[in-house]
């Protein structure tokens, strides 16, 4: 059977995917956020996922107005790296893995959760930046992909409530696919930052660490937080992390299993507008 | 009944909820077809004649003229959308951002290398932070006393 073996949770700032392609890895702005996530590269190397679900959001990119999905799973056998106004990015093509994304939306939209399903998208910075951070940038990507974008851009999204009890129902339908593989679960987006109006710029450090904390320890009571908490602590585009409480809800500890191990946690201030926060933990 | 919005009382900032999205309708889907290198070219190239080819309204119209942000958001755009303005002008997203507080590009940068934006006294409208509305705009151009 398929297993859930860890969650990655990351920042996914365009900006650092910019200082990638631009070759500015090194340069004193961006190494420490580039150091930050080399254990977890390494851990990568020695603990490969046969497949990655990454729950990400669409920046006006796949999704215009014409339609808003609140949760929309990649069912296609590849995904395009998107041409988000500055040219695509030059990032390796992105496999997904069209036989485990059916398996899951057949079983998570028979288990109450009305996924949209997507057989073309082009994928942005939501999702490749989290890939360079993981894996740096081989030839090829290691492994398949699930993309799996969450309205965050035009209010309402849906509460961390919703996202932890939809993290739980992907974990059993990754149970019931019959066939030994190892998923990882990423949550990526966040954590602090505004991107518009005078009150661009917001970070809130405690708010953000606290988050952390409470992610790894308290995810159950995590969810019960509102909108507005986001919104007013953590700026109006903190609100993406309510998609990492999808990656939590798949956790062992939140299934009836043990307590996971935190592998790696990391936190930087700034990466362009945003607080970068990166956490690893293992279900082994 | 008209839409609950408890996000009303948080300064410097506007929530793109389904009001702010039916006012921005056209203003943002002129900005996603900024995504084909083609429309990049016409925009620059006469960039009036382009706007009139959408079905926006004179204001919306001026606000991307001016490159003015606070004011294409005040109409209905997103920050997301509107970045394909800032892409097709070679604009980072810091640089979009920061132009919104009125502070110069060094003035914003170095606001976030000394890590960022503080919370305190940002969180509800009527306190005294710097995203208030009595104290805009922030960095140099404030200081001078406005114009
Ligand atoms: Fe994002």
């Amino acid at each position: 059977m398929a297993k859930i073996t860890a969650s990655v949770y990351s920042s996914h700032v365009p900006a650092i995917g910019a200082a990638i392609d631009l070759g500015k890895t090194e340069e004193a702005y961006w190494k420490p956020v580039f150091d930050g996530f080399a254990p977890t590269r390494q851990w990568e190397k020695e603990n490969p996922p046969d497949v990655v679900f990454l729950v990400f959001n669409d920046h006006a990119t796949a999704f215009s107005l014409e339609m808003i999905p609140t949760f929309a799973i990649g069912t296609a056998a590849e995904f395009q790296p998107a041409d988000e106004g500055w040219g695509p990015r030059p990032v390796p093509k992105v496999y997904g893995h069209p036989e485990l994304a059916a398996h899951i939306a057949q079983s998570v939209i028979q288990d109450d959760f009305d996924l949209t399903i997507v057989n073309k998208m082009d994928v942005d910075h939501g999702l490749t930046v989290p890939m360079n951070l993981m894996f740096g940038s081989p030839e090829a990507w290691p492994c398949p992909v699930i993309p799996f974008a969450v309205n965050v851009v035009q209010y309402p999204v849906p509460s961390g409530r919703r996202c932890f009890n939809l993290g739980k129902a992907i974990r059993r339908a990754i149970d019931s696919f019959d066939k030994p593989l190892n998923v990882q679960i990423w949550g990526t987006g966040g954590m602090s930052h505004q991107l518009q109006g005078p009150r661009a710029g917001l970070i809130n450090a405690e708010w953000d660490n606290a988050f952390l904390d409470r992610l790894i320890n308290d995810p159950e009571g995590l969810a019960g937080m509102s909108h507005m908490e986001y919104v007013r602590e953590a700026g109006s585009e903190g609100i993406e992390l309510v998609m990492w409480l999808i990656a939590r809800g798949a956790m062992d500890d939140v299934n009836g299993g043990k307590a996971p191990t935190v592998r790696h946690r990391f936190y930087h201030v700034p990466a362009s507008n945003t607080a970068v926060g990166h956490l690893v933990l293992d279900n082994t | 009944m008209a839409l609950d919005k408890p996000y009303n009382d948080i300064p410097g900032t506007t929530i793109f909820d389904a009001d702010q999205s039916r006012l921005g309708y056209h203003l943002n889907q002129f900005c996603m077809s900024l995504m084909k290198a083609e429309n990049r070219a016409r925009f620059k190239a006469d960039e009036r004649a382009y706007l009139d080819e959408w079905p926006m309204t004179e204001e919306q119209k001026l606000a991307v003229l001016a490159r003015d942000l606070n004011r294409c958001i005040a109409a209905g755009g997103n920050i997301y959308f509107l970045a394909k303005i800032g892409a097709t002008d070679s604009k980072s997203f810091q640089q979009m951002a920061g132009s919104m507080t009125g502070m110069t590009e060094e003035e914003y940068r170095d606001m976030m290398i000394k890590g960022g934006r503080s919370i305190e006294g940002n969180r509800y409208l009527g306190e005294d932070g710097d995203a208030q509305p009595h104290r805009q705009p922030q960095g140099k151009a404030g200081q001078k006393g406005g114009n």
